[in-house]
């Protein structure tokens, strides 16, 4: 490398340089990068699913690209005379027709096909453990609340592009799908018919709706996504990464590598890797064999109709609803001016409050936990997720939540496969979906309480190495080992916020919302394992002769 | 709750029936019954229903065979189904089942029954070919039923795909699964995957409704297109799959979990890869 020279009149002297100062002059780059490459980022593999949801994301666009080539979004009817045989001669919708052409008369474009497939299920389920990580690790907390809501947002776009390309080809699996789009739509009361009409412009299915969720596919909502991205990546670069506790870091410095060149390198290949491996996946196996679905016509659905896996706990919501308890069946007719509207809750319930819980708990988390603990400063160190037991919890709670809505939504499958009454396997989910997050929440509560007690353990008494050495005297003790001074501070220097009581104020009264918050303070922080202080590690240290004495025995006996 | 699917066809003809097997070991029975079962039980039923007369029968049964069948019937089946078939409460009438139904339950192994359940299992095939024929012969002198169909309806070289492509998706997939791999059915029932299933078991098992399968009488769906319909599960089958590794043709759910193990996994070991050297 040339070393650098650095006077006021720099004149490059070859021609590589002489181009680069051309640029360089016109728009001043090396101060970008002489400001962005000297940016640090730490280096923790669970940082990295941001990046494969860029990535995939980057991988969308191209093979998104390549198949609006090819795709026709038309509902026109047309007979099929491609070369696949099963499906000549059928009458079919043009989108239908053209995702069949590229998939098998387009050079390369059922690999493109799966590559996009493969890719947006990558990508959403990248986002989903990407925004897992932010929250178990507390990322979410002052100054990021706001990048939080980016990435909250970020999600259901993603859902929505996942969505609406899961229509496009027009086959009778998205076909099902649409349908129950629309029957939800039409479960709102009072609109609901009208909403459905103005989407599908007419009666469903219409001979509109098709070229509509194109548009929005590929052009309204990857644009919102774009501009979300930018806003998230511009404050990823403001705020600094956030990193794990450890010895030498703080709250104000972030200590890795700096972009340039490690991580420049690092990305870049990483890329290439995510690319890679999609690519393999695409080759190797197939995904929405839209050939062997046929194409949509209202009257048939096929066994093991289910939407892609990020829809699918909507799906699964709608099979555990019971559309009647007995003679009751959710229904109320509700008598307008007008007339009488129907309120179908057997389906309103499903569709929209499960998905309401969540994303407002989602939304306004970073606000709630504020609330709760009353704090104000920033927070650049992450938090180990068994050192917020109750954030953990709740996290948890929500996740297995989730979890059974989405296993409901294969429960036919789960059924076949585990040879076990359908019936049954609702039953069970019913019971599952009230009782699991409660159970979730309780269970992975004392599970990060026993860690920190593990922890606090291992910080006063070391490793329990498993080796018995017998002392001069008869006795036997179990040898343990000190652990070293840097694992020694990433298990004790963490906070651990304790209840606040409510305080009364300056008349002496206690505010009602200052009791609620009490009431929760204590819900949060109550059960509590104190951080070793620096006092009782002095102290275990004083009265562990015998550790001392059983390593001096293991030296004598090993060197016997 | 018992499997009851063919009784309530065959309950008035239990009678005479009965009567009959009674005698059967007479020297003539064999005949007698033949006779019998094809003029007084077969002609009212055919007059009642031809919906599955169209194709003639192309398996011509001798006495010696629905003599034979009826010893197998005896030793194997009867236990069940009753002396002469006509049901008792662990099992239905086969009285005017059919040649079909008796070679598809046999033929496909699901009969003899292994276990009581929501549905007769598959397993391997208990009798050989000629022994299943002699058993359909029994059965079939019983009453008038579906026959067994001829080798020609089968080819689906005959047969045109795409319309039977068709006719599954309106008439087969919402039990069987689009790409005909299964589904779930209510209380542990379920429609099998039709992977390997041979044409004439198809055939058979769309004019007999076995388990819990509604009959496709030739009214409904003619042999010509339930020729189609085994064409195009023939094509299918035989194609395997244009893109690769099917992931058992599940369809989404397959596809989510594949992703989240495998595509997840291969992403985090590589994560983990290249933050290893982490300071």
């Amino acid at each position: 490398m040339s070393s650098s020279t650095a006077t006021q009149t720099y004149v490059p002297k070859t021609r590589v340089g002489k181009v680069t100062d051309y640029v360089d002059s016109r728009v001043g780059g090396s101060a970008i990068v002489k400001e962005f490459g000297r940016k640090i980022f730490p280096d923790h593999w669970t940082f990295m699913f941001g990046e494969v949801a860029l990535y995939t994301f980057v991988i969308l666009l191209l093979s998104g690209t390549f198949l609006t080539f090819f795709y026709d979004p038309s509902m026109a009817e047309t007979t099929y005379e491609g070369s696949y045989l099963p499906l000549r001669g059928v009458e079919m919708s043009v989108a239908y027709a053209s995702s069949l052409d590229i998939s098998f008369d387009i050079r390369g474009g059922l690999f493109m096909r799966q590559v996009h497939h493969w890719s947006a299920l990558l990508f959403v389920a990248a986002v989903a453990v990407h925004m897992l990580r932010v929250f178990f690790t507390g990322a979410f907390r002052k100054p990021r609340e706001f990048n939080w809501i980016i990435g909250c947002t970020l999600l259901i776009l993603s859902l929505a592009a996942g969505f609406t390309g899961y229509s496009l080809p027009d086959d009778l699996l998205s076909g099902n799908g649409l349908r129950i789009i629309d029957g939800v739509m039409k479960s709102i009361p009072v609109v609901g018919t009208y909403l459905s009409f103005f989407l599908f412009g007419g009666e469903f299915p219409g001979t509109a709706i098709i070229g509509r969720l194109y548009v929005l596919h590929i052009l309204l909502v990857p644009a919102v996504i774009l501009l979300m991205i930018g806003l998230h990546l511009f404050l990823v670069v403001l705020h600094k990464h956030s990193q794990f506790p450890g010895p030498g870091r703080t709250n104000t410095n972030v200590v890795g590598y700096p972009v340039g060149p490690v991580y420049a390198a690092k990305a870049g290949g990483f890329f290439f890797i995510v690319f890679g491996i999609l690519a393999a996946i695409a080759a190797a196996f197939t995904i929405n064999p839209i050939w062997n679905y046929g194409p949509y016509d209202p009257s048939p659905v096929s066994a093991g109709t289910q939407p892609d896996w990020y829809i699918g706990w909507v799906d699964g919501a709608l099979r555990l609803m019971p559309g009647t308890i007995g003679n009751f069946d959710f229904e109320f007719m509700i008598p307008f001016p007008w007339g009488t509207n129907a309120l179908p809750l057997n389906v309103l319930i499903p569709a929209l409050v499960p998905a309401i819980i969540l994303f407002t708990l989602m939304f306004a988390w970073p606000w709630i936990e504020a609330w709760v603990t009353k704090d104000t400063r920033e927070h650049h160190l992450l938090d180990r997720p068994r050192n917020a037991p109750t954030r953990t919890a709740i996290g948890v709670a929500g996740v297995t939540f989730y979890c059974i809505m989405w296993a409901a939504a294969s429960s036919d499958l789960i059924a076949t496969h585990f040879m076990v009454s359908l019936n049954d396997v609702t039953y069970w989910l019913r019971v599952l979906v009230i009782l699991g997050p409660i159970l979730a929440f309780m269970v992975s509560r004392r599970i990060s309480l026993a860690l920190q007690r593990k922890d606090r353990e291992i910080a006063l008494h070391g490793r329990e190495t498993g080796r018995i050495v017998r002392l001069p005297h008869g006795e036997f003790i179990e040898v343990h080992e000190p652990v070293d001074d840097y694992k020694l501070y990433t298990l004790t220097s963490f906070e651990s916020p304790q209840a606040e009581l409510p305080t009364p104020d300056k008349d002496g009264k206690v505010s009602r919302l200052d009791k609620v918050h009490g009431r929760v303070s204590r819900f949060f922080f109550e059960d509590r394992v104190a951080p070793v202080t620096p006092r009782e590690l002095a102290a275990s240290h004083g009265d562990h002769h015998e550790e001392v004495a059983g390593a001096k025995d293991r030296e004598a006996i090993s060197s016997r | 709750m018992k499997k009851s699917g063919s009784s309530g066809i065959t309950k008035g003809r239990k009678q005479p029936v009965k009567a009959l097997s009674q005698r059967r070991r007479h020297p003539l029975a064999a005949v007698a019954l033949l006779l019998m079962a094809l003029l007084a039980t077969g002609g009212i039923y055919a007059a009642a229903s031809t919906a599955n007369e169209a194709q003639a029968q192309t398996t011509t049964f001798t006495a010696n065979d629905v003599d034979e069948g009826s010893k197998l019937f005896a030793a194997n089946c009867a236990s069940c189904h009753g002396m002469g078939a006509t049901g008792s409460d662990a099992a239905p009438s086969l009285v005017g089942v059919g040649a079909a139904s008796v070679d598809f339950q046999v033929g496909s192994g699901r009969m003899p029954m292994q276990m009581d359940g929501p549905q007769a299992q598959v397993k391997p095939v208990q009798f050989d070919d000629e022994q299943i024929r002699q058993m359909a012969a029994y059965v079939a002198s019983l009453g008038a039923g579906p026959a067994i169909p001829s080798d020609e309806i089968l080819d689906p070289a005959e047969g045109d795909s795409s319309a039977g492509g068709e006719l599954f998706r309106v008439n087969c997939a919402m039990c069987h699964n689009a790409a005909a791999a299964g589904g779930a059915l209510t209380r542990g029932k379920y429609a099998p995957s039709l992977e390997g299933t041979s044409e004439k078991h198809i055939y058979e098992a769309m004019v007999t409704g076995p388990q819990n399968m509604p009959v496709f009488s030739d009214a409904n769906i003619t042999p010509e297109d339930k020729q189609d319909i085994i064409a195009f599960l023939k094509t299918i089958e035989e194609q395997g799959s244009p893109g690769g590794a099917d992931l058992g043709s599940l369809g989404p759910v397959s596809e989510g979990l594949f992703i989240w193990v495998a595509g997840l996994g291969v992403i985090i070991a590589f994560t983990v890869w290249l933050t290893s050297r982490s300071s």
